[in-house]
């Protein structure tokens, strides 16, 4: 069931002269069409910056702006460190965006292609373990029997902060 | 990432060959993370093909200048299981495991002429084979010879408690039977592989090799799989989404790399990733994660999910009016020069070598690459076969039998190739070890 969406307002979305009676009228347009598609429960995507008309697709970079490369890089903490990496980004975005070619009407994803048969499961059995020393080899930092952590629930410092290549793309 | 690390445990196809008298020699080089199609982005770097070294290599190849070195013209063995099959192609062993989750064994088999197979998903098990794509890897076997590949599959197939995605049906070794007639045999041969970018030379093998079969009695048909463009595409979405969350348990707290950084949990995990990814690496996760946001996630995943669908029912269908054996080329081109490869990125390379190989893996069908021609520049020329889900006799039996057709070619090929290498020194190699098996 694709959950709706609700559609996002944006006042650089409008014509800068709303008086102008056929940008009223074209304003008006853009929000029915926006509306039904909302209630017929098909996808909305958020209206980029530079988005002219409801009706023509967004182009795949505005969803890759620096809100969204600051909340990759907090989900993968993995860095872009420099421009080629946002570009990178943006080829694989568009590459992908091949893929709406093609006609899915109907068909189900596939998450395996084992799917049409059963997962088992094994008994609730304990056969292997007590490897403490074993795996404890791998670590760098430990104490006794434990890995130590450096101190958790310490959120990663905001973009503002933190030392990455993503701070040059912040406005001024 | 993993540099020192040694494994407290062995991997179920290690030990199943361990178990069966094998002596492991170590392991072989390969792209990190088996993320490439060259063998060139490995942390000890790049590996070069044997090949480079034959006779008939250096004499055909053209000086650039004057200036350049002698050695700069070495071609790339393909990849990312380039280390597996040069140490197979140079004679240092008898077989080499690899994996194979877009094309990575029979990349790097075609591209030093050796043979490259890709079992059906869940035969072998899965169990210490570090994971790129959960659904569509699984370790691939590079041997000389047909024959010795089932002999290796013979001792790695089977169910695996300790991996559930292997399946329970037991499965029983063979020795290939030795063809003779294969006029009941049908062979497809599919018409998207003629893929824009292949050489005329690989063209001309495929002809010359769907001919063999025509003119021994088997009915060769051209059939199509109207999907296999997008296979890439959805390889590159799928590929890098399950990539994003198997590179999340590279956090350096139990093993491997970890970092200085101590001011908190999240800094400490972000600062040892920066350190221990490389750039190939770290693209792949912050696409995948792209990908998978939930703004992105009905367009892009579960789009490229349906699209797999599509691929795997092309198969389904084609396999169903009653061919037997795909037959297509396996790369685009015979092997590349080294400094020519680099000129373009990871990501392009991929997309561009991977276009052939790729769609059995989105279908887990058994796939298997033969060598069968050099070409113009003398460097290997393989062809591949896709078979039905499980049927690796059958596979094999047909690999064979092309095999033995080419035998007398393939033998002189080899003996050449020893000529070659001998004089050249050995520590040009790179035999030293990443984290495989």
């Amino acid at each position: 069931m694709a959950a709706a969406r609700p559609l996002r307002h944006r006042s650089d979305a409008l014509p800068a002269r709303v008086d102008d009676v056929t940008n009223r009228f074209r304003w008006r347009a853009m929000r029915a069409l926006g509306l039904c598609r909302w209630l017929l429960g098909g996808t909305v995507r958020a209206l980029g910056p530079g988005a002219a008309t409801a009706s023509s697709a967004p182009s795949p970079q505005d969803g890759v702006t620096v809100e969204v490369l600051d909340h990759l890089e907090r989900l993968a903490l993995v860095d872009f460190r420099d421009a080629e990496g946002v570009e990178r980004l943006r080829e694989a975005v568009r590459f992908a965006e091949r893929l709406r070619e093609v006609n899915t009407e109907g068909v189900e994803p596939m998450d395996s292609v084992l799917e049409d048969r059963c997962l088992y499961l094994r008994e609730d059995d304990v056969t292997e373990g007590s490897c403490t020393a074993e795996l404890l080899k791998n670590a760098r930092e430990k104490v006794e029997e434990y890995f130590v952590a450096p101190p958790g629930n310490i959120p990663l410092p905001e973009l503002e902060e933190r030392d990455t290549f993503l701070k040059e793309k912040l406005p001024h | 990432m993993l540099k020192g690390y040694i494994s407290p445990y062995n991997a179920t196809v290690v030990q199943k060959l361990l178990d069966g008298g094998a002596v492991l020699l170590g392991k072989t080089n390969l792209d990190e993370f088996a993320m490439g199609s060259g063998s060139t982005d490995g942390v000890f770097g790049p590996v070069r093909n044997p090949w480079s070294y034959s006779r008939q290599y250096k004499e055909k190849i053209v000086p650039r200048s004057d200036s350049e070195p002698e050695n700069s013209n070495w071609v790339i063995t393909g990849g990312s299981s380039g280390g597996s099959a040069a140490a197979v192609s140079a004679f240092t062993c008898f077989a080499a495991l690899g994996s194979d989750t877009g094309g990575s064994t029979r990349n790097p088999a075609a591209h030093c002429g050796v043979v490259g197979l890709k079992p059906t998903y869940g035969l072998i098990s899965r169990h210490g084979l570090i994971p790129l794509v959960n659904s569509m890897d699984v370790p691939g076997i590079l041997t000389r010879c047909v024959d010795d590949a089932a002999v290796v599959l013979g001792s790695l197939a089977g169910h695996d408690p300790k991996d559930s995605t292997t399946v329970q049906d037991i499965f029983q070794p063979f020795a290939l039977p030795s063809l003779t007639d294969v006029s009941k045999l049908s062979i497809g041969i599919p018409k998207e592989y003629h893929a824009p970018g292949l050489s005329s030379e690989i063209l001309a093998v495929w002809s010359k090799a769907a001919d063999l079969f025509k003119n021994a009695g088997a009915k060769v048909v051209e059939v199509s799989l109207p999907h296999t463009h997008y296979s890439i595409v959805c390889y590159h979405v799928l590929c890098t989404a399950e990539v994003a969350s198997n590179m999340a348990r590279f956090d350096g707290l139990e093993y491997g790399h970890r970092s200085d950084m101590n001011k908190s949990t999240e800094s400490m995990y972000a600062a040892t990733r920066r350190e221990g990814f490389s750039d190939v690496v770290r693209g792949r996760i912050l696409s995948g994660n792209y990908f998978l946001l939930k703004q992105n996630y009905e367009d892009y995943f579960v789009k490229a999910q349906k699209v797999r669908r599509l691929i795997a029912n092309d198969f389904v269908k084609v396999f169903g009016s009653g061919v037997d054996i795909l037959l297509t080329p396996t790369t685009l081109s015979d092997a590349v020069p080294y400094v020519e490869f680099i000129k373009e990125d990871n990501r392009t390379r991929s997309t561009q070598d991977d276009i052939l190989t790729q769609a059995a893996n989105m279908a887990g069908l058994p796939a298997v690459n033969v060598p069968t021609a050099l070409s113009g520049r003398g460097l290997p020329i393989g062809l591949q076969f896709i078979g039905r889900s499980f049927q690796e006799k059958q596979l094999l039996t047909v690999a064979k039998w092309f095999e033995k057709q080419e035998m007398k070619y393939l033998l002189c090929i080899q003996i050449l190739q020893i000529s070659g290498y001998t004089h050249h020194q050995k520590d040009e190699f790179q035999t030293s070890s990443g984290e495989r098996c």
